[in-house]
């Protein structure tokens, strides 16, 4: 037995909307930094998803880029997150408001 | 020989670039002996040039040299070239001469100045313009000159430009000048609107007097007037005369040199030179001649209240130049050019010897604190006597057949300005006559006036002998000029010499002998008549007490007053008004206000930047809804 796609595509819209909502709620930035994965890994279950429904292996080869490009971003990302708690001693969001206008 | 007016030119070029280069290295005294050599070779080439243009026919003394084009565009083509006449040969002749004389003076005159190289530099390259504006065969080519006299005039008035006044006559000098030399710009293209050329009398139809029938009526008169506008300009002439006695600020042997003998008279050469075209119209000459003789008269009543001694000598020298316009007006250019020469020695030798006097003096320039000189300064009192002699007008030295001339020739045409200008011939030998008194006659005037009572520190002294031995050269010439041209020598003299350059234009005045005779007698009763009264009046004062000398005549009739009233004062409220309220208000309104709208932008969007993560998220999400919404509606009502 197989699922339709429809199936895939609902969960990843659950996903990424769990992500997004998280991201706009959450003050922790490592929060933050889950829900940002995601929404990206519901983004490559669509991908995925695509790929098998219109046999185009394209869909396919741009989830390596992404998973590529997130575990860069985490590294960077994680590496911001580590220093600026040494040094502030705080990992949440709001505090980081330096650049307030 | 005839061909070397180039080298005229480049001689005084060669000294003032040599002089630009090495003059403040080599300094006192080599850089003015080198100035002086420069300008004494140009004499020296001068006087081969004349030689050889005197051996041509008496109607072929025209000859002209192009050297090369200036530039051409459309069509007008301008050369650089010489035009060597009659009338060009004599400019050069006494400009020459007299420069070269007082570039010797002023190697004592100018001795410790901090600038000497400096002045030197002016002064070569003054004699070149001068030259350049005198030989040059096409208007444009003189109005380099001109310009070049009228800015070397600039830098020589301001020489000492430390001092206010110095540094402001300069300006004064240069503003009147552009007045004018806005007239000979409209004049040059005036006439070659109409010509379609602008040279003289060379070049394709016969320049610009091959091509006078197209300068008829209307046209030529504004030519005629645009020319004479230059001319007052230059040769500070009625309404434009104001910045002569103020550029007596500058070194005396630039007065005599530049404001005297030469550059002054640039605006009678001009209009001697454009002879065929005043012939043109009638109301032209007659409105010159006017404006001449009141010039005339107007600056010799201002000369007899001055007392300054290079102010008479400045407003003097307005008035001689009137008497040279009214004979241009008249048509008497003979007669013109004939009182320059004389002019330019007479009063190039009274300038340097009232430059001795402020030298011996010490820089005192106030007839109130002098007199008695003739003790002191015996070379100077001499030779200023023969120069004041000669100016009155006292036969038999040259100022007397000079102005004797003008005057015959204005009884014959305008006997209404005969009377103005006999009247400014007893005025002219009064003001002489009281500045002569008053500096070498009556009783020692200078040390009892000192600033603080003190004893003068020097007693009056002669100048070294560079200073003197231009004095005896040049009173030598005030003395004989006259036998240039006297009436009753008909061969060989300046007016045979100079008839062909004003063939057909020249006024002749049908006076027989007898009344030539009898106003020969007007002229020398004017003048002692003027000796008279000034000896009456101011011989043996023991203190200097103003005689003749109302307010008005020392204010110079209020010209300068009138002219505050009429354009300084308004334009100055103009200015006043354009920098408190255009400025400030309109224009930095307009600067501030930009600036003032995109700060207010600024402040009103940075509230957009709250810091806050979340809030961008959500800015992101909004946008991408948006967008996911507006594909959707292309989608299912697209």
């Amino acid at each position: 037995m197989s699922l339709s796609g429809a199936w895939y595509l609902g969960l990843a819209a659950i996903v990424f909307t769990i992500g997004a909502i998280g991201l706009l709620v959450r003050r922790n930035v490592l929060i933050m930094f889950m829900c940002i994965e995601l929404m990206l890994n519901a983004a490559n279950l669509t991908f995925v998803t695509f790929a098998r429904m219109l046999n185009d292996i394209g869909g396919q080869a741009i989830v390596f880029f992404v998973l590529v490009v997130a575990a860069a971003e985490v590294v960077v990302g994680l590496g911001i997150v580590v220093t600026n708690f040494r040094r502030r001693e705080t990992t949440v969001a709001d505090d980081l408001d330096s650049l307030k206008g | 020989m005839v061909h070397l007016g180039y080298l005229m030119l480049l001689l005084p070029l060669a000294g003032f670039l040599f002089l630009v280069t090495f003059g403040r290295r080599i300094g006192d005294p080599v850089a003015g002996w080198i100035g002086t050599v420069a300008v004494g070779g140009a004499f020296v080439v001068a006087c081969i040039v004349l030689a050889g243009l005197l051996g041509l026919p008496d109607n072929g003394r025209v000859v002209v040299d192009n050297y090369f084009t200036w530039f051409s565009s459309g069509g007008l083509t301008v050369p650089v070239g010489t035009l060597v006449d009659p009338l060009s040969m004599t400019m050069c002749m006494f400009i020459t001469f007299v420069s070269a004389l007082i570039h010797l003076y002023s190697i004592g005159y100018m001795k410790n100045d901090r600038d000497y190289s400096k002045f030197f530099i002016y002064l070569n390259l003054f004699v070149f313009s001068m030259l350049l504006l005198v030989l040059s065969d096409n208007l444009l080519l003189t109005f380099v000159g001109w310009e070049g006299v009228g800015v070397c005039s600039y830098w020589l008035v301001s020489f000492w430009f430390q001092r206010e006044s110095a540094a402001s006559a300069g300006k004064k000098a240069f503003i009147y000048n552009r007045i004018g030399d806005a007239g000979f710009l409209l004049a040059i293209f005036l006439i070659f609107e109409r010509t379609g050329t602008i040279q003289y009398e060379s070049g394709p139809g016969g320049g610009i007097f091959g091509q006078l029938h197209h300068l008829d009526g209307g046209a030529g008169l504004a030519a005629v007037l645009l020319l004479f506008m230059a001319a007052a300009g230059k040769s500070a002439q009625i309404p434009l005369f104001n910045w002569l006695p103020d550029a007596m600020e500058g070194p005396t042997p630039v007065s005599a040199l530049i404001h005297a003998a030469t550059m002054v008279t640039a605006g009678v050469y001009l209009l001697c030179r454009m002879n065929p075209l005043l012939h043109v119209t009638a109301t032209g000459s007659e409105i010159i001649a006017t404006i001449g003789a009141v010039t005339a008269f107007t600056a010799a009543t201002i000369a007899c209240a001055q007392q300054d001694i290079k102010k008479v000598l400045a407003f003097s020298t307005v008035s001689q130049i009137g008497y040279m316009i009214l004979a241009v007006g008249t048509g008497a250019y003979i007669a013109a050019v004939f009182l320059m020469v004389a002019h330019a020695f007479f009063k190039g030798l009274l300038f340097l010897g009232a430059g001795s006097v402020i030298h011996g003096l010490e820089d005192e320039q106030d007839l109130k604190r002098m007199g008695a000189l003739r003790r002191y300064m015996k070379w100077t009192t001499v030779t200023f006597t023969i120069g004041f002699l000669a100016i009155a007008g006292i036969p038999p030295l040259s100022g007397f057949w000079a102005k004797g001339d003008v005057l015959d020739n204005t009884f014959a045409h305008f006997k209404v300005l005969w009377v103005l200008g006999l009247i400014t011939a007893v005025l002219t030998a009064y003001y002489m006559s009281r500045l002569e008194i008053l500096a070498f006659g009556g009783k020692e005037r200078f040390d009892k006036v000192g600033p603080q009572g003190e004893p003068a520190l020097h007693a009056p002294h002669e100048p070294p002998w560079v200073m003197r031995a231009p004095l005896v050269i040049l009173s030598f010439f005030a003395f004989f000029a006259g036998v240039l041209d006297l009436p009753w020598v008909h061969t060989d003299n300046l007016s045979s010499f100079l008839a062909p350059v004003f063939a057909g234009t020249l006024y002749n005045d049908h006076l027989g002998a007898g009344p030539e005779w009898a106003l020969a007698l007007a002229d020398i009763a004017a003048a002692f008549a003027g000796v008279i009264i000034a000896w009456w009046l101011w011989r043996g004062d023991e203190v200097y007490q103003p005689k003749l000398e109302p307010a008005f005549l020392q204010r110079v009739w209020y010209w300068d007053d009138f002219y505050d009233t009429i354009i300084g004062r308004p334009a100055q409220r103009l200015a006043t008004f354009c920098a408190w309220v255009i400025d400030v208000r309109i224009i930095d309104g307009a600067v501030n206000g930009t600036a003032e709208l995109a700060k207010a932008t600024g402040n009103a969007a940075r509230k957009l930047q709250t810091g806050y993560a979340r809030n961008y998220a959500l800015g992101i999400a909004i946008g991408m809804a948006l967008i996911i919404a507006f594909m959707l509606s292309r989608t299912w009502w697209g």
